[in-house]
């Protein structure tokens, strides 16, 4: 217990507010919102729920609509237009399951939020993987992806020296946008071999649009150094970063940086989907033609049935949207696009594949879970993320996992953890609006409150 | 998603500083721009700035108008407010 986390009294919130609906859509990002503005279009009642100040997920991450594509608008348009009710900063605590259907208990600004719906439409996301490595604590470290995010809601990188490492085509937009925000891109690191990524490159092809917007992001950042085969093995600076070391294996050097953003990949969040009981392989949600995943009356769409970028995520929403509640078939077209752009998902994975050498970046000191602050030498010795939970606190914090936890999984091979409700932090007031409400088939009488809040 | 671009900046005060900002920011952006680093302390007593940007990590809590452990990328700046950070001296 490091007395550290989330305190209660701060709000007179206990008066819990209602929500009935048809559907439910957890996340507002393209597939969530494709989903939401298809099935209210049906005249379904839909509730939108997000965790965020706008509607938009991270790719369209916008402040007051400013600087969004125009896809972007045109859905957020829709969505205005299609009656959905849109529920902002509101995060999922836990969801239970009785013959009506669903109750999802969130957390909205601090207050509690009972939402009853028949059905579920999960568009929870991705989020950024990270490899520990010396160093990565220092302020100035941060995901590319998070990067992405700080300059779309307001940050400025002018001026400052900014090294991207890592892999993945996550990094080809950020670079562009961070070069023309003023940012002086010292170098991007791509650690795939040179010989995979021109394979990717050749095989975008088969979607022409990805692969012009891949020579446009390219050409944004010309005048910064692009290299494959090349990765970053530690951070250094006293209070925050001031350099990187750099290897491709054969030359090992160093770049001063104010700023390295780094991350290798994106993995889905399917940490509700595993609450709900939903099937999972390979860190996926498994889902039919329909989007319906293992659990009746539970859909997925987007980057939690694996990552497949936003064009993908619309088409998965909109499927989504006409099917839920019903037996309509899906037209043909859409079919026929989501194999397109799925079959382009595939080929990713296997190129941008994180290299064995990652395998050794973390040294025994290196702390994995920064929550916690526990070092690599002492999780090392665990045989699961379950035992290392357990003995070691490493995945106990209030990311609950998310941020170590897949690092760790791919430097030690460990299998996905069981999930518990809350599956967020949240305040007391709002668990004991579920405890008192005494839910039949609640999972909360299993959880070990005291573990996340005091 | 209203027309409010074109306001003028707000005023916070961080760490007892009165700043002016751009408005609709967040705190992440607003407290990086101001060129302050160590949003936190962690358990054993590290500086810990902004890492996913989208209110997983949890590495980017700060005080907000007296509540605790509020995370800087999940809240717009507003006219008025009190942020405090481990940069405080």
């Amino acid at each position: 217990m490091t007395g550290e986390y989330f305190t209660t009294g701060e709000y007179a919130g206990t008066d819990a507010e209602v929500v009935v609906a048809d559907v439910a859509v957890i996340g507002a990002g393209p597939a969530g919102i494709a989903a939401a503005a298809s099935a209210a279009e049906r005249g379904l009642r839909v509730a939108l729920l997000d965790r965020g100040l706008e509607s938009g997920g991270q790719i369209w991450r916008h402040i007051n609509g400013v600087a969004i594509p125009r896809v972007a608008q045109q859905w957020l348009a829709r969505l205005d237009k299609s009656g959905a009710q849109i529920l902002r900063r509101t995060s999922v605590v836990d969801v239970s399951v009785d013959v009506a259907g669903f109750e999802i208990l969130a957390e909205s600004s601090g207050r509690a939020l009972h939402i009853r719906v028949t059905n579920i439409i999960l568009a929870t996301g991705a989020r950024e993987m990270f490899i520990p490595f010396d160093g990565w604590t220092l302020p100035g470290v941060m995901g590319i992806g998070g990067a992405q995010a700080l300059l779309k809601s307001g940050g400025s990188f002018a001026g400052k020296r900014v090294v991207i490492a890592g892999s993945g085509p996550l990094m080809l937009p950020v670079a562009a946008a961070l070069a023309e925000s003023g940012a002086r891109l010292v170098l991007v690191a791509e650690q795939a071999k040179r010989s995979a990524v021109a394979r990717f490159a050749a095989g975008l092809w088969r979607t022409p649009s990805t692969l012009m917007q891949a020579a446009r992001y390219r050409a944004r950042f010309m005048s910064s150094s692009y290299s494959t085969g090349t990765w970053v093995t530690a951070a250094h600076g006293s209070d925050r970063l001031e350099s990187v070391t750099v290897t491709n294996g054969r030359r090992t050097w160093r770049e001063t940086a104010d700023v390295l953003c780094t991350g290798y990949g994106l993995i889905p969040n399917v940490e509700l989907a595993r609450l709900i009981g939903c099937e999972t392989r390979d860190g996926a949600v498994v889902v039919d033609d329909d989007q319906r995943t293992t659990i009746a009356n539970v859909q997925a769409v987007g980057e939690v049935t694996g990552i497949g970028g936003a064009p993908l995520s619309l088409i998965e929403g909109e499927i989504a949207g006409l099917t839920v509640g019903s037996r309509l078939s899906v037209p043909l077209p859409l079919l026929r696009r989501r194999a397109t752009f799925e079959a382009a998902a595939r080929r990713m994975f296997d190129v941008f594949a994180p290299r064995a050498e990652l395998r050794a970046l973390p040294t025994p000191t290196t702390i994995v879970c920064r929550c916690e602050d526990v070092t690599y030498g002492v999780v090392q010795d665990a045989v699961c993320a379950r035992q290392a939970k357990l003995h070691t606190r490493a995945g106990m914090g209030p990311c609950q996992g998310r941020t170590c936890m897949p690092g760790l999984e791919f430097l030690l091979a460990w299998h996905s953890d069981t999930v518990r409700p809350p599956i967020e932090p949240a305040l007391v007031s709002i668990l004991s609006s579920e405890v008192a409400k005494n839910a039949p088939s609640s999972f909360l009488s299993n959880s070990c409150v005291g573990d996340v809040y005091q | 998603m209203g027309q409010r671009g074109a306001e003028s900046e707000v005023e916070i005060v961080v760490d007892g500083q009165r700043q002016r900002v751009a408005p609709g920011i967040t705190v992440a952006a607003a407290l990086f721009n101001l060129g302050i680093s160590a949003l936190r302390r962690s358990v054993s007593g590290e500086s810990r700035g902004p890492v996913c940007g989208m209110g997983v990590c949890f590495e980017c809590r700060v005080t907000i108008d007296s509540r605790p452990h509020q995370r800087a990328c999940m809240v717009a700046v507003v006219d008025g407010m009190h942020i405090h950070t481990a940069s405080d001296s």
